[in-house]
């Protein structure tokens, strides 16, 4: 067997919306000792009580086969996506960022948060909360640079995807 | 009963007889009371009341695995069911279908740490199928009926549904049919034909093919061991089995190699090694069978054939897989090879076969007789010889026993041989052979056992008891944990740390304690008369074979290491000392 890389996919899975879904997926990933670098979770169509769960992983190749394959085998599990494999789609992380300061630093925090179009949604003379959205690295980039400036708290979703073009899930 | 009448708890009962459920493996408690009443008013179910909750999950394996139906467990909340996470375990382990409920403290308590409460879906999510909690009447013969379907569907397995006792008090009605299926769980049964076809035209190339077949074909079904059987014959290749697969192609036929694996015979393993063309059929590349991962079939090509798509490419990278149920795929790999009228290469299958019948010739099962001490091997040849034309179903406990009887005792069908692979179980035997005699009353069920693995599910000789049920304990005594003794030995330099088995009962004044019947042998010249007087017992007997304690199991592949580099016999072990690598493995 050839070594193999470690690779980062996102995964987006349909579940039914029933009591221990989350608890079945995470205790999957945990118990076999895969990676989860971020997971979401949310009902997305009420009617048919169908949560969808996205989830950002690394492994081998062979590792990533089977993580869909295991989370297919869940009983509750409609369809699950590799993102990564099937073609272009779209990744966004929303976040709250508490940034703490005054004078000439939170100033320049909101100079920083307009090149990133962050929105103020929260202000006090001493700081502000930032909500901006984006991929992961645009993120965290802001989030470099606001810890000069008073960096208080950051909450993040984790990832969110959806593929490009007509075709759903 | 009227419709309106009915309880919770009778809506369970209607629901497992609507299953055709005829027996449920149990043991009463105070959350699952109402089922209790409702089952002493009816008499279309029996209950079998075991004598320790992981007992009743076996037994239902036991039942399940020589039927083929789902077995069916019922036991009390909390410690009802922490005791039984073993034989679920078990069950998902070995992949076979049962339903096991269980009782929960009323909702309204749930999360309150009251009486007897356990989060039991918290605890039973990572060693079922699947499992229930159910919150609402309404949802109760749904979800019922849902598990069974769960349970046998696909890759079969364990399914807990947690029954709070608001719940089974509750009225309600009966808005279900068995027929019922999951709302989604499809599993896929008809494989890919175009991956069919390919999987011929390996196999038309072949030169040095062999069958690897496992449980898979056993819980397809009798068709499928018939149909393999087929397969195998049009093509004249070499098969082996798996510890699980057993059965599932005639011992006594040529083409059969043995079992393979880490206690497998020298042909097969040296076939899986030398070979071109592995054609997997229900079997998943389990450490214990491929070895070391590197050096595993180094040479070949590989097709895999299995429900569960998850055990492809997992341990060993497949050139062709094909996600189906194997008496579907192996319908129309012969519907295909038949069209096709494929012929194989006959020079080289002779000359492929001239080589395995090489490796035969080393007899690997082979050991070193003896006219004063009992070999655990004799013993087995005996028991074999004096029972193989009879209607016979073996269970096993954990241990060297549990080897030699893969070794020993051959299987011409499937559904005779009842062995926890998977898991491993000390403790397995005694209640499986409980479970498989309750379903077939008139066959001769025997557990082969170890002195230590029967110490712990004996209380079962109670239940063998109460239901008058002749099973057979067959003890090889070698008054050590030997398998532990062995890896001792051969890993630990002779260290034999707590595996010797100490203070053990008298075994004969045991059997008769329980109302059984208890026999011993001690010579090898007493071995024939004494399997004849427990064939002959219309009784639950226990018989202690007294075997020789220093006997190793071969041939054996120790771990980390390769097919090709089996230890045949005692004489091998000096010569091949094992890597460090090896010795962190299980
Ligand atoms: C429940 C459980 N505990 C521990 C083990 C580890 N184990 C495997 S074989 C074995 C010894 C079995 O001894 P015995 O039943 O006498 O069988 P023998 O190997 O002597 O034939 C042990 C302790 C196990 N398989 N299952
Ligand atoms: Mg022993």
């Amino acid at each position: 067997m050839s070594e193999q890389k470690s690779e980062r996919h996102t995964i987006a899975v349909l579940v039914d919306n029933e009591a221990g879904i989350l608890a079945r997926v995470t205790g999957l990933f945990s118990g076999r000792g895969y990676n989860i670098e971020s997971l979401t979770v949310a009902e997305v169509d009420a009617k048919q009580a169908l949560s969808r769960i996205t989830v950002v992983t690394s492994g081998t190749p062979m590792v990533i086969e089977q993580i869909k394959a295991q989370m297919d085998r869940l009983v509750p599990v409609h369809k699950t996506s590799d993102l990564t494999v099937e073609g272009p789609h779209i990744e966004r992380e929303l976040a709250l960022i508490k940034v703490q300061g005054t004078g000439e630093k939170r100033v320049e925090s909101l100079r920083i948060a307009d090149i990133f179009r962050a929105k103020v949604v929260d202000s006090t003379n001493t700081s502000f909360v930032f909500e901006t959205t984006g991929s992961t690295a645009k993120i965290n980039a802001f989030i470099k640079l606001m810890e000069p400036l008073g960096l208080a708290d950051v909450c993040r979703t984790g990832v969110v995807a959806i593929s490009r073009g007509p075709a759903g899930l | 009963m009227s419709e309106e009448s009915l309880t919770g708890a009778d809506l369970v009962i209607k629901c497992l007889i609507d299953q055709d459920v005829d027996v449920v493996f149990g043991y009463p408690g105070g959350a699952v009371l109402p089922i209790y009443d409702s089952l002493f008013k009816q008499n279309h179910l029996r209950h079998i009341l075991v004598r320790h909750e992981q007992a009743a999950v076996h037994s239902a394996e036991g039942y399940a695995r020589s039927t083929g139906k789902v077995g069916v467990v019922l036991v009390t909340s909390g410690p009802g069911a922490t005791n039984a996470v073993t034989g679920l375990t078990d069950a998902l382990m070995d992949s076979i279908p049962v339903v096991c409920l269980t009782g929960q403290v009323a909702t309204h308590l749930i999360g309150n740490d009251a009486f007897q409460e356990a989060d039991t879906t918290g605890i039973t999510r990572p060693c079922t199928k699947h499992n229930y909690l159910v919150k609402n009447i309404a949802d109760l013969p749904r979800i019922l009926h849902e598990a069974f379907y769960v349970a046998r569907s696909g890759r079969p397995g364990p399914v807990v549904v947690d029954l709070p006792k608001d719940i089974l008090m509750a009225p309600g009605t009966y808005n279900a049919t068995p027929k019922m299926q999951h709302k989604s769980y499809r599993p896929q049964m008809k494989g890919d034909l175009k991956k069919i076809e390919q999987a011929i035209d390996m196999i038309a190339k072949a030169r040095r093919p062999i069958f690897y077949t496992g449980g898979g074909v056993i819980n397809s079904g009798p068709k499928a061991a018939q149909l393999l059987a087929q397969f195998v014959k049009l093509t004249g290749f070499p098969i082996t089995n798996t510890l699980m697969g057993l059965g599932a192609y005639p011992a006594s036929d040529r083409q059969f190699l043995g079992m393979l694996g880490m206690h497998g015979t020298y042909e097969a393993n040296m076939s899986m090694h030398a070979s071109d063309l592995l054609i997997n059929i229900g079997a998943r590349f389990d450490d214990r069978v491929t070895g070391r991962l590197n050096a595993f079939s180094p040479d070949s090509k590989k097709i895999h054939v299995d429900i569960d798509a998850s055990s492809i490419n997992k341990n060993v990278h497949v050139d062709l897989g094909i996600v189906g149920d194997v008496a579907h795929v192996l319908e129309d790999m012969i519907k295909v090879w038949k069209a096709r009228q494929v012929r194989v290469d006959q020079k080289h299958l002779k000359s492929w076969w001239g080589q395995i019948e090489e490796w035969r010739k080393r007899e690997c099962l082979r050991y070193a007789g003896s006219d004063t001490i009992i070999k655990p091997q004799y013993a087995l040849e005996r028991l074999y010889a004096l029972t193989k034309d009879r209607e016979t179903i073996i269970t096993t406990e954990v241990g060297q026993h549990q080897m030699w009887a893969a070794q020993f005792m051959k299987f011409e069908k499937p559904n005779r041989w009842l062995t926890s692979g998977g898991l491993g179980t000390m403790g397995y035997g005694l209640p499986a052979a409980i479970g498989a005699q309750i379903a077939h009353p008139d066959a001769l069920v025997i557990d082969v056992a170890g002195e230590a693995s029967i110490l712990m599910n004996i209380q079962e000789m109670a239940t063998a008891c109460q239901y008058r049920l002749p099973v057979k304990v067959f003890i090889l005594n070698n008054e050590y944990m030997g398998m532990v003794r062995q890896w001792q030995e051969l890993l630990h330099g002779g260290r034999y740390s707590e595996s010797y088995s100490a203070a053990l009962p008298d075994f004969v004044k045991l059997a008769d304690a329980f109302g059984g019947v208890g026999l011993r042998a001690t010579k090898p010249s007493e071995v024939d008369d004494v399997i004849k007087e427990m064939i002959a017992t219309p009784k639950a007997v226990i018989v202690d074979v007294c075997v020789d304690p220093k006997e190793n199991c071969f041939p054996m592949i120790p771990s980390g290491a390769a097919h090709n580099e089996m230890l045949l016999g005692p004489g091998d072990v000096a010569k091949k000392p094992i890597s460090d690598a090896g010795l962190a493995l299980v």
